[in-house]
């Protein structure tokens, strides 16, 4: 890790809640879980351009595209998509709410967060019960 | 002496580097998104398991190719939003940061353009 001089020495640079100067919480591991599924979904959207080329340029490409979502580690990613999209969303409206000012107080930031994971668990497994009666 | 005023010099070269555009612009997105992602998913349902064609045919239906299209350039865009920002915070190394932040912004864009031009070639029928 760098610093410049004008910082003024060894202030720490982020990511610094990691490792042992930060005791692990439920607010902070929702935090950094919301950047790692932001990030995760990126290679979702990517993912999703190849599925638009591959629709246009015909059958033969887009069975290529479906055979790759139907492997074993395509299935596996599709199941982490779900349920990071349906997290990033819930999580989304809770950073969207404190946003606007609301939910700021430690127990309402804390009710929301079980709420948050709780609501990304229901959805995220009801997608995939729907993806799986149609498959 | 230099003829700048104090606030010339000292414009661009805080932490923040330009104003709050990019955190206006970030919610923005994320508030359009959250009815575009309700509509993607209820779509992907309805889609899973369905043969080449009958997706085609799905994919190729106005309101659906438009919808479409705009979510996924919207993703991008708020993607790259995003990842500019776990950049900057995570990539400490000048050189790489900015090689980062071009190609992250470049695929963004490319991938939008690309998005675009295969949608309306299945909605137009090309």
């Amino acid at each position: 890790m760098s610093t410049t001089s004008s910082q003024g020495g060894n202030r720490p640079l982020s990511p610094f809640m990691i490792g042992p100067y930060y005791r692990p919480q439920l607010t902070s591991m929702l935090s950094i879980t919301h950047r790692g599924t932001g990030v995760f979904l990126c290679a979702g959207a990517l993912l999703m351009v190849w599925g638009c080329v591959a629709l246009a340029a015909g059958a033969d490409q887009f069975a290529a595209f479906s055979a790759c979502m139907g492997s074993t580690l395509g299935t596996l990613a599709v199941i982490g998509f779900v349920y990071s999209l349906w997290f990033h969303f819930f999580n989304g409206l809770r950073h969207l709410a404190w946003d606007v000012g609301r939910g700021l107080e430690l127990s309402s930031a804390y009710t929301s967060g079980y709420v948050t994971l709780i609501l990304a668990l229901l959805c995220g497994s009801a997608t995939l019960w729907l993806f799986y009666l149609r498959s | 002496m230099s003829l700048q005023t104090p606030i010339a010099r000292a414009r661009g070269l805080g932490s923040a580097k330009s104003g709050s555009e990019h955190w206006i612009v970030q919610r923005i997105t994320a508030v359009l998104l959250l009815p575009l992602t309700l509509w993607f998913i209820y779509f992907a349902c309805m889609l899973v398991g369905a043969d080449y064609a009958a997706i085609r045919a799905a994919v190729g239906q106005p309101w659906n190719a438009a919808l479409l299209a705009t979510f996924l350039i919207i993703v991008l865009y708020h993607a790259q939003l995003g990842l500019q920002v776990v950049i900057e915070d995570y990539l400490h190394v000048r050189w790489l940061e900015i090689t980062a932040l071009v190609a992250v912004k470049f695929i963004a864009f490319f991938g939008s353009v690309v998005v675009l031009l295969a949608l309306a070639r299945v909605a137009l029928g090309a």
